[in-house]
């Protein structure tokens, strides 16, 4: 009994110091704000890695999303006569749930790992120890520029991801199922407002992608530094990213939509 | 190749009829180096533990400034993680770890990284940037501490590729080169900046015997040529011993021998003769602590 409530008190004491050196993380990250002239080329170099290598999934997954969107709304709308508002349904749904969320998810499928098994890879040969002694800080040099990238890449990201499936619906319901175009569109327009819909979700996709880089960074910088290690850190990072922003959806959601 | 004779300044005081046991006293009392010498890095009272075990226990070592000192011991005795602890990657238990007048264990983070860059360290892997070729891996250390101008960061990464052989690789990357080749254009990032102090971590291991001759004379010449404080951590014993101006012998978490290289390689304490000479029995266990063999052997049977 007394072994349990020691172990309990352990994994406590574990998780408070992870917490509090993923605090640091974070902290330091946020600190090294890139400068132009120093970092700045780094912070360009993780967008291309980080967002522009992920447009390939993002606009695919869109597409279909927003094709599959328009099948199974017209199907429901057209039950009541109001396929019309095939548009509306679907931009609405993109904005503010599915573009911040699926993209997050599929952010954290894409590049948290790859940033998790890059940086924990980094820390496996020594790469990191080697940057600290040549007296560089690593938090600053390959920690920092991953995380704003991460920061920057995740808003465009989600809404190229809505944008693409706007235009899936728009092929699945006006160009195959025959819906008016000019009824999509207007009712699209009338209906999507750029404060409640479209900031709304990028300000989720914001706090997903803080989150979700945050997550992978640290996983990769404190990852046991062995094949295994490596291993268990990229799978907690989409482990972690994925319930992270599932259960931030639904706080934000409550607090954006829900009347809190 | 560089011996020691001497008119070692550091071979002074034992040359006079002092008895060698008082040279390779276990552990030493003071900080202050046998030679008189100023000290660069001053470690006393090192305890060191990972878990229960102990690494260091009371440990002091004096690495005197412009002197190539070689920390030498059986595989597992701790000599990476003591220059790891040196440059501040590890904190101490207890103790203190002076380098240049800087108390390491007590540094902040940014203190911490400045002094940092008056040191240099050939890490065991040889640890380079894969996203880097060897000529930028080399020109690191310039590009982040200095403004200095493209066409003379190029003549600097030449001429350190060049002093370890590698002009000519100068374009490949990491992967492409052997793992003595690696560790010899670390070597070069590593003396890039002509830092105060260098570490080297197993300089020699994995090098022919053409390119280790190389590396030995280098880490010499650069000492004397430079005036840097050197470190170098190794298990091969004539190479280590002829180019260090002082030799600690570390085994069991202690220091059980020091001196110049000849006293160290004559000495006859157990311990210090059996590693030195490499002899499979003595004092030094060759088996990591475990139960006897018999136990082991017939627990395994009775399951």
């Amino acid at each position: 009994m007394i072994d349990r409530i020691a172990a309990l008190g352990r994994s406590g004491l574990e998780l408070l110091e992870a917490l509090g050196r993923s605090g640091m993380v974070l902290f330091h990250a946020l600190w090294a704000w890139p400068n132009l002239r120093t970092t700045f080329p780094l912070l360009v170099k993780q967008i291309y890695a980080v967002g522009v290598l992920s447009m390939v999934i993002i606009v695919v997954s869109g597409l279909f999303i927003g094709m599959v969107l328009a099948l199974q709304g017209y199907n429901i709308l057209n039950r009541y006569g109001s396929e019309q508002a095939l548009g509306q349904m679907v931009a609405l749904t993109l904005l503010r749930e599915l573009g911040p969320v699926v993209t997050a998810l599929l952010f954290a499928g894409r590049a948290g790992s790859a940033l998790t098994a890059e940086i924990g890879l980094m820390k496996t040969t020594e790469q990191l120890a080697s940057m600290e002694m040549i007296g560089v800080d690593p938090l600053r040099r390959i920690v920092s520029p991953r995380f704003w990238a991460g920061a920057i890449c995740m808003p465009t990201l989600a809404l190229i991801f809505s944008s693409v499936g706007v235009l899936g619906a728009y092929a699945v319901g006006v160009l195959w199922l025959g819906v008016d175009g000019g009824s999509f569109w207007s009712n699209m327009q009338n209906s999507v407002e750029w404060g409640d819909d479209v900031l709304n979700g990028v300000i989720k996709s914001v706090v997903f992608g803080v989150v979700v880089t945050w997550i992978a960074v640290f996983q990769g910088y404190d990852t046991v530094p062995t094949s295994e290690g490596i291993s268990r850190a990229t799978t907690r990072t989409v482990v972690y990213a994925s319930l992270a922003v599932l259960g931030l959806d639904f706080i934000l959601t409550a607090v954006m939509f829900g009347e809190l | 190749m560089a011996s020691i004779s001497g008119n070692n300044p550091l071979s002074g005081p034992y040359s006079e009829g002092k008895e060698l046991k008082q040279v390779c006293m276990a552990s030493m009392t003071t900080t202050q180096h046998p030679s008189g010498a100023a000290n660069y890095v001053e470690i006393s009272d090192l305890t060191f533990m990972r878990g229960d075990r102990v690494i260091y226990k009371d440990v002091n070592i004096a690495i005197p400034k412009g002197k190539v000192t070689a920390i030498m011991g059986p595989s597992g005795t701790g000599k990476t993680t003591l220059l790891r602890l040196i440059g501040g990657q590890l904190k101490p238990d207890q103790g203190r770890i002076v380098v240049d007048g800087h108390n390491v264990p007590d540094l902040g983070r940014t203190e911490l990284f400045e002094v940092r860059s008056k040191m240099g360290m050939l890490f065991q892997s040889g640890a380079l940037f894969t996203d880097l070729s060897v000529y930028e891996n080399v020109a690191f250390p310039l590009r982040v501490h200095t403004d200095l101008p493209e066409d003379m960061i190029r003549d600097i990464v030449l001429m350190k590729l060049q002093a370890v052989g590698l002009r000519g690789a100068s374009h490949l990357m990491p992967s492409e080169l052997s793992g003595g080749m690696a560790r010899r254009a670390a070597l070069a990032r590593a003396i890039a900046l002509d830092p105060e102090l260098v570490m080297y971590d197993e300089p020699f291991a994995g090098q022919d015997p053409m390119a280790m001759g190389v590396v030995v004379q280098l880490i010499r010449l650069l000492n004397d040529a430079l005036g840097h404080t050197s470190i170098v951590v190794s298990h091969d014993v004539q190479e280590t011993a002829s180019i260090a101006d002082y030799i600690y012998v570390i085994s069991g978490g202690e220091v059980i021998g020091q001196g110049t290289a000849d006293e160290v390689l004559n000495s006859e304490l157990p311990r210090v003769r059996q590693f030195m000479q490499g002899l499979p029995d003595g004092p030094v266990p060759f088996h990591f602590p475990a139960p006897s063999l018999e136990d082991d052997f017939l627990r395994g049977r009775s399951l």
